[in-house]
């Protein structure tokens, strides 16, 4: 298992990054109902027996130890205590171990994955623009790869599945466009089911609950099992043609899921569509007006090779690739769903077969880099290729 | 006794391993009544295919453990591996013979080759040794690895390397997997570059298998709906197997030998500058069809011959319109013209079936001495629920088409140099990719003479 620690930086590095913790907690839980410290546990928690002052990280070993108390492999850094000491008085005290805790930064890198927020319009801060081009360009020198997010495309999510779910205080039923109703607390946007109550949940919760579960889907396949692992580094790997061009685009469907538990292909496929559609993108852009480096799909859940290559079939067509990648697919498979679905499967009685898939696709897409997108309608003739002696 | 070691490497490999060896104890275990042949003659071919794939004590109640070393760069498959085989109840693999790291190699060709592959080396290389004593006699090594990723296409490479250097007179087959050519990795033209140029150089054989090939025979020929990765390893493994069960070889009129790797090889490979092998497999059935359908030799075998020359990978779909005996004017035919082939029946009335429409010089290359083209095999114990089934290993032109177009994308992607610099932080020049693109290139020149 590939083992990641997570760095959070800032407010709202930290508020993600506390989101991301609350809801991997969740769904390790309920994959993992005996309450054994495995290997997935262990890419993301260690194991310690906190008796002792300095306390020893157990390994896994044969994989039959009992989970002790688990720490997040994590690094909580700011500039000021206030953030990072309130982390420490509420719900998830006991993950974080007080030494992981920064208010100094420095360091070198090793590999750098980095999820950075982008402001939106409205923000409150009034440098915002000239901080966020300031790190752009520590980002562009030192991170492997960057994951922009922009909070306006996080709100307009937010708004879209408000409309879309019933609200638990008026009792109404709405139906979503797809038909059927929608399960209440299985939109992305929900923390139900975590350590944190419903009441104590603050004001962008919602919004950082997209993020978190984006981060969940995208250690997934490092997690837990599946047919066509795909790890973090694979997704560098595949998705930074150039080393500056390492600026992805991610989206992911479905934002929320439906009571109607037989799904037939046709609403598989459409989650597919939705993942390309910029009404799903976590940053405000549109990928069918743009030009395609690489893209990555990851599925999770009761999905195989040939859902996913019939849908790229479809999908090819409608999307433009840069002409030395035109079948530029990384793709992933993870047989375990998201928690934020399984965990209502029980209800009912439904099965755990019969339920759904959430998906994901990384968009390798530059704007700004004009010469390659020039090359969209007028590519450069072929090089020739190497001949040999006969 | 011929044993051979199996040498699985990375996801791909894995999951293919684990399911031939599920594969060979499923054919060894089918009722007595499928057999076709004596308990005693059954017995005879149960005993050889345990001995050469298996360690296995008859004194003791043990289960066979597989002859197989386990190597990935990351723990979640070859665990899930192992305890499939547990669950089976028939078989196991055998403790400690696993290498495993904690950290991926990202896809990235250059990262398993250059980076885990030294560092895995003494490991593996003991874990094969341990396994090589086990046996009375190596005919062998069987590598299993994928083409498209970075552990099985980098570590698989490296290992392979090792293996020549510390057994230079072993036969290695490599048996590698083609991905699908609209993209499982994006690296992967890149990945099967490197790949094939440096197994080229150390394997005997590379025995060639395309995800498209195997997800048309799934859809069409098997009926499945939702096809997934096991399903197309049950096929590559099905194919494997039909050739590597035992099987009595008419190396010479009245005179039959058993059909070891080596002599597999020997026979296939007779020119070092021709090393690429397919498998066709007939008739390909859903398990549920197999009980009620039965095939007259003749039919199969005309349909086998002419998938040979038409370079199909399966009974349906096949272009009849191709003959022999059509030249174009600059002297090539338009049919794939063979090396070598090997041709092993099965099952009910394998003496009497007529094979000679495999004999006709005219679909080898005009080069070869009669002898050497064709060796034949007639097993009269059925292969698995198969009354009638029959395998064609060849070495013929028809690999060239899909070599030629993944090398085609591998060049235009490197004439922009995309990706190049994820190569060279792990220790890989631009030079060696070159290198690379100029053996294949010479591979597609050497075929396409055929």
């Amino acid at each position: 298992m590939t083992q990641s620690v997570v760095v959070q930086v800032g407010q709202c590095g930290n508020q993600i990054g506390c989101r991301f913790w609350d809801l991997a907690l969740r769904e390790h839980a309920t994959v993992n109902k005996s309450g054994i410290y495995d290997e997935p546990l262990s890419s993301f928690f260690r194991n310690v027996d906190s008796r002792y002052d300095d306390p020893a990280d157990i390994p896994v070993g044969s994989g039959k130890g009992k989970v002790r108390s688990l720490k997040a492999r994590a690094v909580l850094v700011d500039m000021e205590e206030g953030v990072v000491s309130d982390i420490m008085k509420g719900p998830l005290k006991d993950v974080f171990d007080f030494r992981q805790l920064i208010t100094d930064v420095s360091g070198s890198g090793n590999n750098w994955f980095v999820t950075a927020v982008y402001p939106s319009a409205e923000d409150d801060v009034i440098t915002s623009p000239y901080n966020s081009v300031l790190a752009m360009r520590e980002l562009t020198e030192k991170a492997d790869c960057v994951l922009p997010i922009e909070n306006q495309a996080l709100v307009d999510i937010v708004n879209k599945i408000g409309q879309a779910v019933p609200s638990a205080r008026t009792g109404k039923r709405v139906y979503s466009s797809v038909g059927g109703n929608v399960k209440a607390g299985s939109e992305i946007t929900a923390g139900d089911g975590g350590l944190t109550k419903p009441s104590d949940e603050k004001p962008f919760d919602s919004m950082n609950n997209i993020v978190a579960n984006l981060l969940l889907n995208m250690t997934s396949s490092a997690r837990f099992e599946g047919s066509l692992n795909v790890d973090l580094n694979e997704i560098t790997m595949n998705l930074v043609p150039f080393p500056k061009l390492h600026y992805l685009v991610s989206s992911q469907s479905p934002l929320y899921s439906l009571t109607d538990v037989n799904l037939p292909p046709r609403r598989l496929d459409q989650m597919f569509s939705d993942s390309f559609s910029k009404d799903h993108q976590l940053i405000k852009a549109d990928p069918k007006h743009s030009l395609y480096l690489a893209c990555a799909l990851m599925v999770r859940g009761n999905v195989e090779i040939s859902d996913i290559r019939r849908n790229i079939e479809k999908l090819k067509p409608n999307l433009k690739f840069i002409h030395w990648n035109q079948e530029g697919w990384k793709t992933g498979l993870c047989s375990v769903p998201p928690a934020h679905i399984h965990h209502y499967t029980d209800i009912d009685g439904m099965e755990v077969s019969n339920f759904t898939e959430s998906l994901e696709s990384l968009n390798s897409l530059i704007q700004e880099y004009s010469d390659l997108e020039k090359q969209m309608n007028n590519p450069p003739p072929a090089e020739p290729r190497l001949q040999v002696l006969s | 006794m011929m044993s051979v070691i199996t040498i699985q490497v990375g996801q791909c490999g894995n999951q293919i391993g684990g399911q031939l060896f599920q594969t060979l104890i499923d054919d060894v275990n089918i009722k007595q009544s499928q057999t076709l042949v004596s308990p005693f003659k059954n017995e005879e071919y149960k005993e050889e295919v345990l001995n050469r794939f298996f360690t296995y004590d008859t004194t003791s109640s043990e289960l066979p453990k597989a002859r197989a070393v386990m190597v990935d760069m990351e723990p979640k498959v070859i665990a899930q591996t192992c305890a499939n085989a547990q669950k089976s109840g028939k078989w196991l693999y055998p403790e400690k013979q696993q290498f495993c790291q904690q950290k991926g190699s990202g896809n990235n060709w250059a990262h398993g080759y250059c980076v885990h592959g030294p560092v895995a080396q003494e490991n593996v290389m003991e874990l094969v040794q341990r396994e090589a004593e086990k046996c009375d006699n190596v005919s062998g090594f069987l590598s299993l690895l994928s083409l498209a990723g970075g552990t099985g296409s980098g570590v698989g490479a490296f290992i392979s390397k090792c293996v020549r250097d510390e057994f230079p007179h072993a036969f290695i087959l490599n048996q590698v997997v083609w991905p699908y050519h609209t993209g499982e990795v994006i690296v992967q033209n890149y990945n099967a570059v490197l790949t094939l140029s440096h197994l080229y150089r150390t394997a005997d054989a590379l025995v060639v298998m395309e995800n498209d090939s195997l997800h048309k025979i799934c859809s069409q020929l098997m009926n499945i709906k939702k096809i997934s990765f096991k399903d197309i390893n049950k096929v590559i493994c099905h194919q494997l197997a039909s050739f590597l069960q035992p099987a009595p070889l008419e190396k010479f009129p009245d005179f039959t030998i058993q059909n070891t790797l080596g002599e597999i090889m020997d026979h296939m490979v007779s020119h070092p500058d021709y090393k690429l092998l397919t498998v066709k497999n007939i008739p390909h059935m859903s398990e549920k069809s197999i009980e009620f359908s039965t095939f007259q030799w003749h039919g199969l075998l005309k349909h086998l011959r002419q998938m040979l020359i038409a370079g199909a990978s399966m009974e349906e779909g096949i272009d009849w319109q191709i003959q022999v005996g059509t030249e174009t004017p600059r002297g090539s035919t338009s049919h794939y013209r063979s090396l070598a082939n090997l041709l092993i029946l099965r099952g009910k009335e394998v003496n009497t079936a007529d094979t000679s429409a495999f004999t006709d010089p005219n679909i080898y290359t005009p080069w070869m001495p009669t002898g050497g083209t064709l060796l034949q095999g007639r097993q009269p114990r059925s292969f698995y629920q198969y009354e009638k089934s029959a395998v064609l290993l060849s070495n013929s032109r028809s690999t060239i088409g899909p070599l030629n177009t993944m090398i085609g994308k591998a060049w235009n992607m490197f004439s922009s140099r995309a990706y190049v610099h994820q190569y060279t932080k792990h220790g890989l020049a631009e030079e060696d990719f070159v290198d690379s693109f100029v053996t294949l290139e010479q591979v597609i020149s050497n075929y396409s003479k055929l």
